[in-house]
């Protein structure tokens, strides 16, 4: 610490209490005692000789100053002792003055600093606390307005971003105890190298907090994990793209939604966390439609698509049918199309819900079409409760839904077992319309409506394409 | 102020971007000339379309109300539906 031995105290005129303690700083100069005070908000204040300007906030940021009037000891160069706000026995003890501000009360708590100010922390850790970054930096003229300049640059989705500054960035990174320079993955389709602080200037354009971003890098993990496949994903020219499902008790820490309109707008975290991977991939990756996005015609998902799961059921959670214990967080990966709703509001047996949402699925891909693409069922709480109240577990449900897709193979019409037309040997067989572990369901929605939503995902799955991809969320 | 923004991008591209490429005919494209309205730039202009019109090229000619000023959008509009190439006369 490159500080003058004897006695700092940093004040601000805008404290009362800075203002109470004035005379004992006067005292303490008068008594010969080595002083420097630092004042952050007005030069001649207080009347004293030794009175530095910190209005820059350079020595309140580097002495860690959190509230004014703050009295340090120094000695050889290392602090000694800290006496924050005005407490009397406290400064009469660190100085050795024993009437020191004799008239004055016992105790007041002082204001805050300048430097933790809403906002400061992060200009002032930029300017004189040494952080760094590895991205470029890219300077924007002060004629053009920088949301349009990020639009120009193409790394928008079409919709208004956060401009990526240094400072949001930085506040950005606070969100992880993880360093930016940690290497998540490879980004496709270019393949580069996706760090945890390229994760964190994607982030702020998607209007992610910080405290949002673990989840972000626990979906990118994931999305980059080679089982995912997020580059056939990417190039596809089916609809498909990631959806995100969070689970563990992160979805509450940071507000997230698995009730009223939960696959919908509204909720910033839902909204934002998945809009950051697919910014990510556009970005970092440089995966962009028309280009190596080859969708014929993608789905609304492709902007954000991103939910939490309702827990609050007798059912397993997504994560916990990956092994996941209930208190640990998770995010999943899933490739997804767009939403098919299922309306049931007949049914109040199982088996007949059951025949219901099969009869819906049948029509995934093609209604003739076998060996479909692998499926989501989100099951809303109304149609849970069904399950629920006759006391089905999800496993009990999933089975009975494969039972109930056992496509007749004399009905494979146009579309045979393996897409390739007519197979005369399959029109006496039943074949599964999904492959083992193809249907997934989760739990989310709003109180009303006898309602599930059916989100089929890639026609290429498993090691063939994509299959979902769990990763633990790591602060 | 300048303002910095940090580069989102893989950095694998050139930190600004590349112009399109240049065509290496012109054979078959439609050539805008764009008068940008600065004193006797028309005069030039005139002369450049009558040698491309020489050359069998077909061109079109645009003119922006005021030097002063940005192209509108409808002109960059109009010139980007109707042209392939824009020969532009600059300054004085």
């Amino acid at each position: 610490m490159n500080v003058p031995d004897g006695f700092i105290a940093v004040v601000k005129r805008d404290c009362p209490t800075c203002v109470m303690v004035e005379p004992v700083l006067q005292t303490m100069e008068e008594g010969g005692l080595p002083l420097t005070v630092y004042t952050q908000d007005d030069p001649v204040f207080p009347a004293l000789s030794a009175v530095i300007d910190d209005i820059d906030l350079k020595h309140s940021f580097r002495l860690e100053i959190e509230t004014v009037p703050t009295l340090i000891y120094v000695s050889g160069q290392r602090e000694r002792d800290r006496v924050i706000g005005w407490d009397r026995d406290e400064w009469q003890r660190i100085t050795g003055l024993t009437g020191l501000g004799r008239d004055l009360p016992p105790l007041r708590p002082g204001c805050g600093s300048l430097s933790v100010g809403p906002g400061m922390p992060e200009k002032l850790a930029l300017r004189f606390g040494g952080a760094h970054f590895s991205s470029r930096r890219i300077e924007v003229s002060e004629l053009e307005d920088e949301i349009e300049y990020c639009f120009e640059r193409g790394w928008s989705d079409g919709l208004p971003l956060v401009p990526p500054t240094e400072e949001r960035v930085y506040r950005m990174l606070n969100g992880t105890k993880r360093s930016g320079d940690e290497i998540l993955g490879f980004a496709p389709p270019v393949q580069a190298q996706c760090t945890i602080e390229k994760v964190a200037v994607n982030a702020v354009m998607a209007g992610c907090k910080p405290e949002y971003l673990p989840l972000v890098i626990a979906a990118v993990e994931a999305a980059l994990d080679p089982v995912f496949c997020m580059h056939g994903l990417l190039a596809t020219t089916w609809f498909s793209s990631p959806m995100v499902i969070v689970n563990g008790p992160i979805r509450k820490a940071v507000g997230m939604n698995w009730r009223g309109n939960v696959l919908g707008q509204g909720n910033r975290a839902n909204a934002t966390i998945g809009r950051a991977l697919q910014l990510v991939i556009r970005n970092v990756g440089g995966g962009r439609p028309q280009e190596a996005d080859q969708s014929t015609f993608g789905n609304p998902g492709k902007f954000t698509f991103c939910f939490a799961e309702d827990e609050d059921t007798p059912w397993t959670s997504l994560a916990e049918d990956q092994g996941f214990s209930a208190e640990r967080s998770a995010v999943t990966v899933i490739s997804a199309d767009g939403v098919q709703g299922c309306i049931d509001q007949r049914s109040r047996e199982p088996e007949s819900l059951v025949a219901s949402l099969a009869q819906s699925m049948r029509t995934i891909n093609h209604v003739d079409m076998v060996n479909a693409s692998d499926v989501v069922v989100v099951i809303g709480p109304e149609h849970g409760r069904l399950f629920d109240g006759a006391g089905w577990t999800k496993l009990q449900v999933v089975e009975a839904l494969h039972d109930g897709l056992l496509v007749p193979g004399r009905d494979l019409g146009m579309i045979g077992e393996n897409g390739n037309g007519n197979d005369l040997d399959a029109v006496d067989r039943k074949l599964p319309k999904f492959r083992s572990g193809g249907i997934r369901l989760v739990r989310a929605g709003g109180d009303a409506g006898l309602f599930s939503a059916i989100i089929p995902g890639w026609l290429m799955k498993g090691s063939l394409g994509s299959d979902p991809v769990t990763k633990e969320i790591v602060l | 102020m300048t303002q910095i923004l940090l580069d989102p991008s893989g950095e694998l591209d050139p930190p600004q971007r590349e112009p399109l490429p240049i065509p290496s005919t012109l054979d078959g494209l439609t050539i805008a000339l764009l008068d940008i309205s600065k004193t006797k730039g028309d005069v030039f202009l005139d002369r450049v379309d009558m040698h491309l019109q020489e050359e069998g090229l077909r061109v079109l000619r645009f003119k922006k109300p005021t030097f002063a000023r940005t192209a509108p959008v409808e002109l960059l509009q109009k010139i980007a539906q109707q042209c392939d190439v824009v020969i532009e006369g600059l300054a004085d």
